[in-house]
């Protein structure tokens, strides 16, 4: 290989060179990554998160006492470290960190699953409002402005009221009803995607729109669809736990924290580990996540600060 | 300004229609309701029932029937409360539920505009922190929880303000109901505010102002709240419906006599006609006070009216 010159020898060195000394490119995502971790509260927040719901998910294996488990030897208990009621019980016996772990683990899991829900339909509309555009787009639009002046409240109401009160249903309406800003931010996105070259040469070699909507708009998408789903976590935890703290939620022997603290409240004055046990899980719960979709808000569009 | 008016409320007419369309229907066609007791009643009975409430015509003629009791004001009979009609129960509690939610929202909205006016010009300032950091509490803190938690402090232990009820008159029992419904919507406005005002703070034409030699007072009264409003205005509406759903949480906390207090029970009990009832005229103040918010914003934005 190596000419009479040493020509190659020296240029290859000099290749090799460039490629070590190259400037690392770093994408987006590792742009706002290094943001978020300069961000300390929304970094604290994140570990606080984590720490909950492991906590809830795992913590009940670990713990004395079932959520349901009756302790026929003490009702109204303040903590008892000796008999493993970590944070007393309540009216009935039941231990109550089994139960504020229990409420947070619903709590999570509405949370989760409506979030999908809403991601879903958020998306799907906004991005098929966006694309196509021009009629269609202020027809949809309009009823998503509309449906934004009603209270969606009455209507997750109402839909609890006619099909029961089983969680699942819970998770599906508040979701059904969540989607709203979710879809005017997609659609806002989507305007601004759809003008790109790649969309162009996409339509140009035939793709039917709603293959261009799912295979080149939407993975666009996950920037601000990431950023509004942690900020609709928080919005559906408190949805759930105030239809809880009506009666609507969540129904015994489960409980969810809204219903826990709908239970203490009453109360409160003589038996205060009712209700501080789930109000400070609650609230540090709701305090972290909005710390977080900040931080996220902020990494990931750095034009808004 | 009135073409536009005019244009509006026709757009809000078929809503009103469509949601009064859709709820009655759902609610109707929903399986079970107010006479599914512990223990069930005899078939002739139930055929009874069924003939006095007109539940036995087809949907469609009952359907009808229903919207022609609404033009009148006519809400049907509470399934449950049997001695009360529907307009009966919305005439007591509505003008409650309209006093603490109007006193509310303009408390609200006022002490959000200052706050968050305050914040933007102090930005970066203890001022500024301090503010920032009160605007968070009322939103990561339920307001079932705050309520609870400001009964407990200013009702029982400091024994300031009474703790719930209320009569015609008593205003002392409405001010923690109004404190706790208008925080979270003063936050969210003191939120939007400070954001949008810190970017017209930044624009070339204050810079003109403070350059020809105005005050700081003047550029903000004459030239900055104004435009920097226009961002929280378009929040007001969605706000309301925010406003409403505190409302059933605070109306249940404080036991105050508003229709908050009746949907709840009757969402509770099955009791369709009164859950009807108070929805739509939930959904109907909810319009009107839209259209307001919409006149205003028109008032502000000439963009939007001219459009």
């Amino acid at each position: 290989m190596a000419g009479i010159t040493g020509k190659d020898a020296v240029l290859s060195g000099y290749a090799e060179q460039l490629v070590a000394e190259a400037p690392k490119g770093r994408s987006l995502t590792q742009d706002a990554l290094r943001r978020l971790m300069a961000n300390k509260a929304a970094l604290v927040s994140i570990f606080v998160i984590i720490a909950i719901v492991v906590l809830a998910f795992f913590g009940p294996y670990f713990v004395p006492w079932a959520y349901d488990k009756i302790d026929y030897t003490g009702f109204r208990k303040p903590p008892d470290f000796a008999k493993g009621h970590y944070f007393g019980t309540d009216q009935n016996g039941r231990d109550m960190l089994a139960r504020t772990l229990q409420g947070t683990q619903m709590s999570l899991i509405v949370a989760a699953v409506a979030t999908c829900v809403s991601v879903l339909i958020g998306v799907v509309y906004g991005a098929i409002a966006g694309y196509f555009g021009g009629r269609i787009d202020a027809v949809m639009m309009r009823f998503v402005d509309i449906m934004y002046a009603l209270p969606y409240i009455l209507f997750v109401i109402i839909l609890v009221v006619i099909f029961g009160r089983s969680p699942v249903l819970l998770f599906v309406g508040i979701g059904c009803l969540e989607w709203l800003t979710m879809a005017r931010i997609v659609r806002g996105q989507t305007l601004s995607i759809k003008q790109r070259e790649f969309i162009e040469a996409a339509r140009a070699g035939g793709g039917r729109p709603f293959a261009i909507i799912f295979r080149h708009i939407v993975p666009n998408l996950t920037g601000p669809v990431v950023i509004y789903a942690t900020l609709t976590i928080p919005e559906i935890i408190i949805t759930e736990s105030f239809l809880s703290y009506l009666g609507l939620g969540v129904q015994e022997p489960q409980t969810s924290l809204g219903a826990l603290i709908s239970a203490g409240a009453p109360v409160v004055e003589a038996l205060p580990w009712l209700l501080i046990f789930p109000a400070v899980f609650l609230v540090l719960m709701l305090l972290c996540l909005s710390y977080i979709g900040d931080g996220l808000r902020d990494a990931l569009d750095p034009k808004d600060r | 300004m009135l073409g536009y008016a005019f244009k509006r409320v026709l757009s809000a007419i078929p809503i009103v229609l469509i949601t009064i369309t859709a709820c009655f229907f759902i609610l109707r066609l929903a399986p079970g309701g107010p006479f599914d007791g512990e223990r069930a009643l005899p078939p002739d009975m139930i055929r009874n029932l069924r003939a006095y409430y007109h539940l036995d015509e087809p949907i469609f003629i009952q359907y009808l029937n229903y919207l022609g009791g609404v033009m009148h004001g006519d809400f049907g009979p509470s399934m449950v409360m049997k001695d009360f009609s529907v307009s009966r129960l919305l005439s007591i509690g509505l003008p409650f539920t309209l006093m603490l939610g109007f006193t509310a929202f303009i408390v609200g909205t006022a002490a959000g505009l200052i706050a968050g006016a305050l914040a933007a010009v102090n930005q970066n300032k203890t001022p500024d922190y301090v503010l920032v950091f009160l605007v968070l509490i009322p939103l990561i803190i339920p307001n079932f929880l705050m309520a609870n938690l400001v009964q407990l402090a200013f009702g029982v232990y400091l024994g300031w303000l009474p703790v719930g009820g209320y009569q015609p008159g008593a205003w002392t029992h409405l001010v923690l109901p109004v404190i706790i419904l208008a925080m979270p919507h003063g936050a969210r406005v003191a939120r939007l505010m400070r954001g949008s005002m810190i970017e017209v703070l930044g624009t070339n034409y204050i810079r003109t102002a403070r350059s020809k030699g105005l005050g700081t007072r003047l550029i903000l009264a004459r030239h900055a709240i104004k435009p920097a409003m226009i961002p929280v205005v378009s929040y007001l509406g969605p706000g309301l419906s925010y406003l409403l759903t505190g409302s059933l949480v605070v109306e249940q906390v404080f036991t105050l006599p508003g229709i908050g207090k009746y949907f709840i029970t009757a969402a509770l009990n099955r009791d369709y006609g009164v859950v009807l009832g108070t929805t739509v005229i939930y959904i109907f103040i909810i319009l009107v006070l839209n259209l307001i918010v919409d006149m205003i914003y028109a008032w502000l934005d000439p963009k939007v009216r001219l459009r």
